[in-house]
């Protein structure tokens, strides 16, 4: 018998029972609408779990075409169970930019690299590094500086949560996953990062139909998974015309 | 008079050279794909995770999963990767980067660049801007050069948090090319039909016509 199958469940709720508790931290990966665990933010919206800390680079976001609608974590941000949010990018996230200037969330704001550095760190075991990122604006301030070669770095520490929620293209039984395309961004240091890491996959595939030499997460970071394939959101759908000649 | 936003694009175009790893911004940068020369081989980069960044796709090409960094629908070449956002800015930090081409708030006499709140009123966020502006070899600026309301944008000193310090080495307005040199802003070229006065009466400090540094 296969003795990693034990890391395959059923689907979303089967996955997150027992690991949600109010309060906690939560990696949720993706950029935008790409690459979001849409079946996992759906179902820790259901538990009504509260005072959450998220760490992600957007927030979800809000449809523009429909306004009160939005997706990702917007849907928990939305009721107010976001207290704490660590992201990079707010854009037309109108609702937490709401928040955040009526100081409704406590939103410590990173710069995307610092953000996705701090989550690799932190899933390697490295407590901090020094970046030049940062150095001479607000987000530096508070942080101790140093000069390597005649040049300012400053301290970033690393970042780890509670739960890391990843969105895959292919997954196996062992937990190995592979990304598809763009799809990928904050997602494979978040499987790293999160004391329990829970991946969405497209699909689950058996034994040996993954290519170990193609595999973006190995299984060792993915203590549970489930196969969903939510509907994927285009926020800005961009296309060109065919030449007519 | 001037120049329109796919003016200043196609002008922003003639700073990628051969050879060349660019990573474009939201807005008039992103445009700036359109303009390179057919005889010039450049790399886009886009900082989700993509080197090779192809046109908009075709109607029945479109992939949720595929986007840029200003989350628009984009195609693969033949020589595409992608990569985890870690991966995508150790190339930003690691220098590997050859050019940025960015849009502004306010950028002034320095290089100091502001481009991601304006306190109390809006928060854009940070994005990529800072990494990017940290760690890219060459940063050019893409703007125009007054506010909607007509104030400067080109300063003495940014008025708004910044993004980087001492960060930007040439912008390019509606008005003109300047570059940012150890004594300021100085000319390099002029918009059609544009003089220079114009210029020094739409901007918050001294525009030099002559560089005193060789470049």
């Amino acid at each position: 018998m296969n003795t990693n199958s034990s890391k395959v469940f059923a689907d979303a709720r089967s996955a997150l029972d027992g690991v949600l508790f109010d309060g906690m931290s939560i990696m949720a990966g993706g950029f935008g609408a790409c690459g979001i665990a849409d079946l996992c933010i759906q179902e820790i919206y259901k538990k009504e779990i509260r005072n959450l800390t998220v760490i992600s680079n957007n927030c979800g976001g809000e449809f523009t075409d429909r306004p009160g609608k939005g997706f990702g974590l917007w849907i928990l941000l939305n009721k107010k169970r976001i207290s704490h949010a660590i992201c990079s990018y707010i854009g037309t996230n109108k609702t937490f930019e709401r928040q955040h200037l009526n100081k409704e969330i406590n939103l410590e704001l990173s710069a995307q690299g610092t953000l996705a550095e701090r989550i690799r760190a932190g899933g390697a075991g490295i407590a901090g590094f020094y970046t030049q990122t940062g150095v001479g604006t607000i987000t530096s301030e508070g942080k101790e500086i140093r000069k390597f070669d005649g040049q300012s770095y400053v301290l970033e520490t690393g970042l780890t949560a509670d739960l890391a929620i990843v969105k895959a293209w292919k997954g196996d039984t062992e937990g190995n996953l592979v990304y598809r395309k763009t799809a990928q961004n904050f997602n494979p240091m978040m499987a790293t990062a999160g004391r329990i890491t829970v991946a969405e996959v497209e699909y689950i595939v058996g034994p040996g139909e993954l290519n170990p030499d193609c595999i973006h997460t190995p299984g060792i970071y993915v203590q549970r998974l489930f196969e969903g394939r939510a509907d994927k959101i285009i926020e800005q759908r961009t296309v060109r015309q065919r030449d007519s000649g | 008079m001037g120049w329109d936003r796919n003016q200043m694009a196609a002008r922003a175009a003639q700073e990628i050279q051969e050879g060349f790893y660019v990573n474009l911004g939201i807005g008039i940068p992103t445009l700036v794909a359109n303009y390179v020369s057919p005889n010039v081989h450049a790399t886009f980069h886009s900082e989700n995770g993509m080197l090779g960044v192809g046109p908009f796709p075709y109607d029945d090409g479109v992939d949720a999963d595929l986007i840029n960094a200003g989350k628009q629908t984009v195609s693969e070449l033949p020589t595409s990767s992608y990569f985890s956002s870690s991966e995508s800015f150790a190339m930003i930090r690691g220098g590997h980067i050859d050019l940025a081409i960015l849009g502004a708030m306010e950028v002034d006499e320095k290089g100091d660049l502001a481009n991601w709140m304006i306190p109390g009123k809006m928060v854009k966020g940070i994005g990529g801007a800072m990494d990017l502006v940290a760690g890219v070899k060459r940063v050019v600026i893409v703007m125009d050069h007054m506010t909607k309301n007509g104030q400067p944008k080109l300063l003495r000193k940014c008025t708004l948090p910044i993004t980087g310090a001492g960060v930007v080495n040439r912008v390019i307005t509606n008005l003109c090319v300047l570059d940012i040199t150890a004594s300021g802003f100085y000319l390099v070229e002029l918009a059609p039909d544009v003089n220079v006065d114009e210029i020094a009466n739409a901007t918050d400090a001294i525009i030099h016509e002559k560089t005193v540094q060789e470049n």
